[in-house]
């Protein structure tokens, strides 16, 4: 009989189940992983040596691009720093609807992660589900900043604009009949707010639904329980934070820990697991899903009753009124001012952490005086949870490998910056 | 808060700590990087490592021109400022760690004297330095001692240079094409121009 020998197997970076371009050396005996070594960087742009180069608000464009499934939520940190660094106050309405699209982007993420996980651990169907509600938070976006995805809504000083009074529509056309095209726009009849409240009252059915489809299901349980555990003590080593940390037990959310925006003033829940298991890490998403859809309505409810500014007026920072712009020297002084140069932070450094969907998404931020920034590091919470791959799939079979890159959610843009 | 920064007081000296924004700052030489970190880690509580960045100082407080250039004429050709600072540290590594325990936050700088290049490594006191430090190494070329493992981690494979230093120009050195001929891909000298579409300018 041959000898048999360990070899290497070459994971990524083109693979369905890879997330983006993570390429996996994975050497192995037999089906079982003996070591992971995760090779990152495919998708580096230099993230952080550009934003060097480029006034302050030009930058908040290249957040969205870092964990591109959960845009606004970087946007948060990044602006929270500028603004801290500016001693910036910003008006409350504008805290809450950041709060709103920082819960939908959690939401948005979630799905994503539920669709992608469970499609690549072998059922179809939840991803087809997923994207179905995925597409009305998408259009949320779409109809705040007029962009799907890359959104860059908050601005330093609060956000670009108010909440639009009218839902968009879907417009008449050949592919659907007009019984069709009224069923469509039954829930865009009012305005924003309307539409996210409708979504915010059905979207715990859905989870229902997601969950009918997965939780007791016999071969979901066997793909993810005990698969991947990670101990309080290791995943603290290890630097997790997020879903990633609260999967093992820990009870740790920076939003009930360290408040920022208007959280304090939520009332909502911090799930955590048992085992620490990848299925402990999916029932704690599943369960946040449903505290972000009770932080929503808590801010629709808010909302509602408080109309008011949404953007600081402190025109070094926000740009004036357009029509300001006509017949006020200083108005127009201002806007040249903002967009040729910018504006300038004083001496310092400031780290900001929000906690995003994947975990603490932190801004380290140096400043020398200038109109740029002299070091902005990104602190990408999937950073630390892939660099933990070796250790979690030691001694697993190499289609737990799937599950785990699964479960720790990793969106390469953030990874590599 | 004040009560971390008199703890600290007691254990480090005040002469290191600083409180900005709400934020500590503990500011160490770099040969004491292990000691602090494992008190901190044992006996502060500090359980987690949330991040480690390196940091190039080399152009620190250098503007494109001079913010109060008006009284003087205004011109864009103008070369860029050079400061006069003396330059005692290049380099430093900045660790951000976290208590979960007693919900606390602290930033060590460690600067890194001269053209010193060479730091402690802190993976034994917190396993997830592994990677950063790798990234330190890779983008400002910070050596970290009794790492296991210091590869680069963000650039392509054969990457000449540490691309978040300061003197690493913004285009790049090199760009890479196929060559119908060789057919292979070469690389050449970037044959781009730097351009600086906004400049960099301190007012205060």
């Amino acid at each position: 009989m041959s000898e048999m020998r360990n070899y290497t197997l070459n994971f990524g970076p083109q693979h369905p189940a890879a997330h983006g371009v993570l390429r996996l050396i994975l050497e192995m005996d037999g089906e079982v992983v003996e070591r992971a070594d995760p090779h990152i960087g495919l998708l580096h742009r230099g993230t952080e040596k550009l934003a060097e180069s480029k006034p302050y608000n030009q930058s908040i464009g290249y957040m969205d691009r870092l964990d591109y499934v959960s845009m606004m939520c970087n946007e948060h940190a990044y602006v929270m720093a500028i603004e801290t660094m500016l001693g910036l106050e910003i008006p409350e309405r504008a805290e809450y609807i950041r709060v709103m699209f920082d819960e939908i982007t959690r939401i948005l993420n979630h799905l994503m992660w539920l669709g992608t996980h469970a499609l690549d651990v072998g059922a179809m169907s939840v991803f087809l589900y997923a994207f179905r509600e995925r597409e009305k938070l998408i259009d949320c976006y779409e109809a705040v900043s007029g962009s799907r995805m890359h959104a860059t809504y908050y601005r330093p000083g609060g956000v670009y604009r108010d909440l639009p009074d009218k839902m968009p529509q879907y417009l008449e056309s050949k592919l659907r009949s007009a019984k069709e095209l009224e069923a469509m726009n039954a829930n865009r009849q009012g305005s924003l707010l309307d539409f996210i409240a409708d979504f915010a009252a059905n979207f715990p059915d859905s989870i229902d639904q997601y969950s009918g489809l997965l939780t007791d299901n016999r071969i979901w349980k066997q793909r993810l329980v005990n698969i991947g555990i990670v101990t309080p003590e290791r995943a603290m080593q290890l630097g997790f934070t997020g879903p990633m940390l609260r999967g093992s037990g820990i009870e740790w959310d920076i939003r009930k820990n360290e408040p920022y925006s208007v959280y304090d003033k939520m009332e909502f829940d911090i799930p955590i697991g048992v085992t620490g298991d990848s299925y402990d890490r999916y029932l704690v998403r599943m369960e946040e899903m449903r505290q972000s859809t009770r932080i929503i309505e808590q801010c629709i409810t808010w909302l509602r009753a408080n109309p008011g500014p949404v953007m600081s007026d402190d025109h070094k920072v926000a740009p004036p009124k357009r029509s300001d712009m006509k017949d006020d020297m200083e108005s127009l002084i201002h806007h040249f001012k903002l967009f040729t140069e910018g504006y300038c932070l004083p001496e310092g450094e400031v780290y900001s952490a929000i906690e995003n969907p994947k975990g603490e998404f932190g801004v380290y931020l140096v400043s020398d005086g200038a109109n740029k920034p002299y070091r902005i590091k990104m602190r990408a919470p999937g950073f630390a949870h892939l660099a933990a791959m070796d250790e979690m799939a030691r001694g697993h079979m190499l289609s737990d490998v799937v599950t785990i890159i699964g479960t720790q959610d990793i969106v390469f843009g953030e990874i590599d910056r | 808060m004040s009560e971390l920064k008199k703890q600290l007081n007691d254990v480090f000296g005040a002469d290191g700590i600083t409180e900005a924004y709400g934020e500590l700052t503990l500011t160490i030489d770099s040969g004491a990087i292990i000691e602090t970190c494992t008190k901190l880690r044992d006996d502060f509580n500090f359980e987690i490592l949330v991040d480690l960045s390196g940091i190039d100082y080399l152009t620190y407080g250098e503007s494109d021109w001079d913010g109060n250039a008006s009284s003087s004429g205004y011109g864009r050709g103008r070369a860029a400022q050079q400061s006069q600072r003396t330059q005692s540290h290049r380099f430093g590594v900045v660790y951000h760690m976290l208590s979960v325990s007693d919900n606390k936050r602290l930033r060590v700088k460690a600067l890194l004297a001269g053209d010193n290049l060479i730091i402690e490594s802190v993976t034994g006191i917190w396993n997830s330095a592994d990677w950063y430090e790798r990234e330190a190494f890779d983008l400002f070329g910070i050596l970290f001692e009794n790492h296991t493992d210091l590869r680069r981690i963000l650039t392509d494979y054969g990457f000449v240079g540490h691309p978040l230093r300061k003197d690493f120009p913004m285009i790049g050195e090199v760009e890479m094409r196929y060559d119908e001929e060789l057919g292979r891909v070469v690389y050449e000298p970037v044959s781009i121009e730097p351009n600086i579409t906004v400049p960099r300018v301190i007012r205060k």
